[in-house]
């Protein structure tokens, strides 16, 4: 089977503990990890992790069941990029006199619709907002002109394109399956 | 007093006896004792087994779990008590065990800081456990004893641990009775889709040469009589795994045996013939399938199991049937057409005639005058009516105790499946006698299990726990001998083993104690252990170089069975 980036969404309860039992899982089945996102999710109380990782489709769908086997694991669920929209941050800090006489570089940041966020006489830091591929070509291209001293980039926040939010959909049946349960 | 002030000791102990726990397996130590302090107040009515070393504590609490179907309990001290238990929670993981470990911790202000018996349990055990949880206060004992019961029992059973740290045990607060039977992110028995089941029995209704693979799923999902109707109906002949053997009486027509390296011959080469695959509540572990890339490639495969994650995992599956199988088997079964498939029954003939003549004869009936294991294991089973609860420990023993010994009630086989803990048969069997006081426990061992945890012997002793001890000696580690002989060039690298004089042993614990060397002898020995009442120590001196067969070689396909070595 083919290897790709599939991105898995996990929502959790909010539990210490949790995540190194969730990266335990691709270490098991010697998958590395891309990047690794963390946060509070929309939900209060839910947290929500978004992993990326170059597998194939088999061992990804161990992944999820192994995943949502952790008992405080709500929802795992994984995508690939055509079925996301998402994300990421990077940061390169650039040196001011390289920066400064080359124009080709000013011309390559707004080109990617990067914005310098902060300056001194010393060094320029470009932010740049988009797509993993965007970020690193800007990287590319700033590092061809010599003058990236630092460069750091975020994990991924996505968001899937479908119009279903499947954690809302779990708990809700959780819930009324839980009413349920008490009436009988 | 509604509104008393407890100790979280006692707040636990108070939540273990109103979850119905009647019996702990435990060793105390530095950072327990308030929790034994409390214990001594309630030990006429909560048993407490003192174990001689933690791993016995856990693998007894192993073997009373599966014995009685009920959570077994184990409470040991922090740091080396807790580890001393690591083996044993795995062994309960990976072959489904409800277990409940408790552990004492440093108190929460000395965590992080290598305190003396500090360890980071929570961090060790959760690969190894369905839950692992630390108390850090008192008013957090009810629930996460509530929580550690339902979660260890429900759905796929598994271990628990909880890391009971110091202060919890002894800071006060109120106890509140508390049961869980709901936790929102955790679904222990997955929905059923109603098409799932359609397609099985539309399936099965079209097989010619349908085979079912039971696993000990069936024992766990207590749905043995729903297994017989649905194979009786459309009578479909059935092999067990190891942990399987029990679910369905060795004598039914449609049993054909076991599964596996070690299994029957029929089972394993029809594997390979059948044209629909039925398994229910089974794993398809290496051991039971050989080459996965010649396994059963001709048939389609129908997957019952309340565990998603194990569809797909070995096994590409055609049909999942996920949920109880209680139900489940219940639900296919309605929808089967009776048919008879007695050409494809004939076909297991042949292979039994095969291995009864090349193997089983042989090993039941030796032509020298050496003990044969499988003859011993046969011998006691018979003299038990059958009835008795196998425990084994790891290796030939286990094998040709399995093999040799027949099943009429459920629940008769426990020995260390998938994690093969040598050292698990003799706690396992004194955990089976607390679990099921009512049946007679026979544990097989082989010399070197039984010298990995022999100080058990003191818990028998003390609790004149009545284990008839079975131990096959043949100076050897012998299943490691076997593949020695077989695949290393009879490189005996480390087997032989010198060995002591186990009936001064068995009579230091003033455990009755009985030798046989030939057959008389045996048959004596074990006409007195049956009529002894309690423990008994029965050393059959087997024929050393002894081995098991027939056998799938490491890696080999399972329709290619070695009948002689």
């Amino acid at each position: 089977m083919e290897n790709k980036l599939y991105t898995l969404i996990v929502h959790s309860e909010n539990f210490a503990g949790l995540l190194s039992q969730v990266t335990a899982v691709f270490t098991r089945l010697q998958i590395n990890i891309e990047s690794l996102n963390v946060s509070a999710s929309s939900i209060e109380g839910v947290h929500k992790y978004t992993i990326t990782a170059c597998t194939d489709r088999n061992n990804i769908e161990k992944v999820v069941k192994q995943v949502e086997k952790k008992i405080e694991v709500l929802q795992a669920q994984f995508f690939t990029d055509d079925e996301i929209y998402s994300h990421e941050i990077a940061l390169y800090k650039v040196s001011m006199s390289e920066f400064e006489s080359q124009s080709e570089a000013s011309k390559v940041v707004r080109q990617y619709n990067a914005h310098i966020v902060e300056v001194n006489p010393v060094f320029a830091i470009v932010e740049k907002n988009g797509s993993s591929e965007d970020i690193s070509a800007l990287y590319r291209e700033l590092s061809a002109l010599n003058c990236v001293l630092q460069f750091v980039r975020s994990g991924r926040v996505t968001i899937p394109k479908s119009c279903i939010e499947p954690v809302s959909q779990y708990l809700n049946d959780r819930a009324k399956e839980h009413t349920n349960k008490k009436k009988k | 007093m509604k509104n008393e002030l407890i100790s979280g000791g006692e707040i636990f102990i108070r939540s273990l006896k109103d979850h119905g726990v009647g019996t702990i397996f435990g060793y105390p130590g530095g950072a327990i004792m308030k929790v034994f302090d409390a214990l001594y107040d309630y030990r006429k009515t909560l048993h407490h087994v003192l174990v001689r070393h933690e791993q016995g504590a856990i693998h007894a609490a192993q073997g009373f779990a599966r014995s009685s179907g009920e959570v077994g309990v184990c409470l040991v001290t922090s740091g080396p008590g807790a580890t001393n238990t690591i083996t044993g929670i795995a062994d309960a993981m990976i072959d489904s065990t409800p277990v409940v470990v408790i552990a004492g911790q440093v108190s929460t202000d000395m965590l992080g800081t290598d305190a003396f018996q500090e360890i980071d349990l929570v961090g060790v055990t959760q690969p190894i456990t369905k839950w692992s949880f630390q108390i850090r206060n008192p008013e957090d004992v009810a629930w996460a004893v509530a929580r550690a019961f339902y979660i260890a029992k429900s759905g796929r059973p598994g271990p628990v641990v909880l890391d009971f740290t110091k202060n919890a045990q002894i800071e006060k607060a109120q106890y509140r009775p508390t049961t869980i039977d709901f936790i929102r992110s955790y679904v222990p028995i997955p929905a059923t889709e109603l098409g799932a089941v359609e397609c099985a029995a539309a399936l099965i209704n079209t097989a010619q040469r349908p085979l079912v693979l039971v696993g000990q799923g069936v024992e766990l999902g207590d749905a043995q009589k729903e297994l017989l109707a649905f194979i009786e109906k459309a009578q479909l002949p059935v092999a067990c795994t190891l942990l399987g053997l029990s679910a369905l009486p060795s004598n039914h027509p449609l049993n054909k045996g076991m599964l596996g390296m070690h299994g029957n011959l029929g089972p394993n080469v029809n594997t390979n013939n059948c044209d629909v695959l039925i398994a229910v509540g089974m794993r398809f572990d290496d051991r039971v399938t050989g080459n996965l890339a010649t396994y059963a490639k001709q048939a389609q495969v129908i997957h019952f199991d309340i565990d998603p994650a194990e569809i797909n995992k070995n096994v590409p599956v055609d049909i999942a049937v996920l949920g109880d199988c209680k139900e489940t088997l219940v639900a296919v079964t309605e929808q089967l057409v009776p048919t008879r498939h007695a050409e494809w029954l004939k076909t297991f003939t042949s292979y039994e005639r095969e291995e009864n003549e090349k193997v089983i004869l042989p090993e039941l009936h030796p032509t020298n005058d050496h003990l044969s294991m499988g003859e011993v294991a046969r011998a006691v089973s018979e003299a038990t009516a059958h009835k008795a609860i196998l425990v084994t420990d790891v290796g030939q023993n286990q094998m040709m105790a399995a093999r040799y010994f027949k099943y009429t009630q459920n629940r008769s086989i426990i020995t260390s499946g998938g994690l093969g803990t040598m050292g698990f048969g003799l706690p396992a069997a004194i955990g089976a006698t607390f679990g099921r006081p009512d049946r007679m426990v026979c544990s097989f061992m082989g010399d070197g299990g039984l010298q990995m945890n022999i100080q058990e012997l003191g818990t028998i002793m003390e609790q004149k726990a009545p284990v008839k001890i079975i131990l096959l000696n043949n100076n050897y580690l012998g299943n490691v001998r076997q593949w020695q002989e077989m695949f290393f060039e009879h490189r005996y690298s480390f087997t032989p083993m010198m060995n002591p004089d186990y009936g001064e042993i068995a009579g230091a614990y003033g455990i009755p104690f009985k030798r046989a060397t030939t057959r008389e002898e045996l048959q004596e020995a074990i006409a007195e252990m049956v009529a002894t009442d309690g423990p008994f120590f029965l050393e059959a001196r087997v024929i050393e170089e002894g081995s098991v067969m027939p056998m799938i070689p490491p890696g080999g396909t399972v329709s290619q069975m070695l009948l002689e070595c």
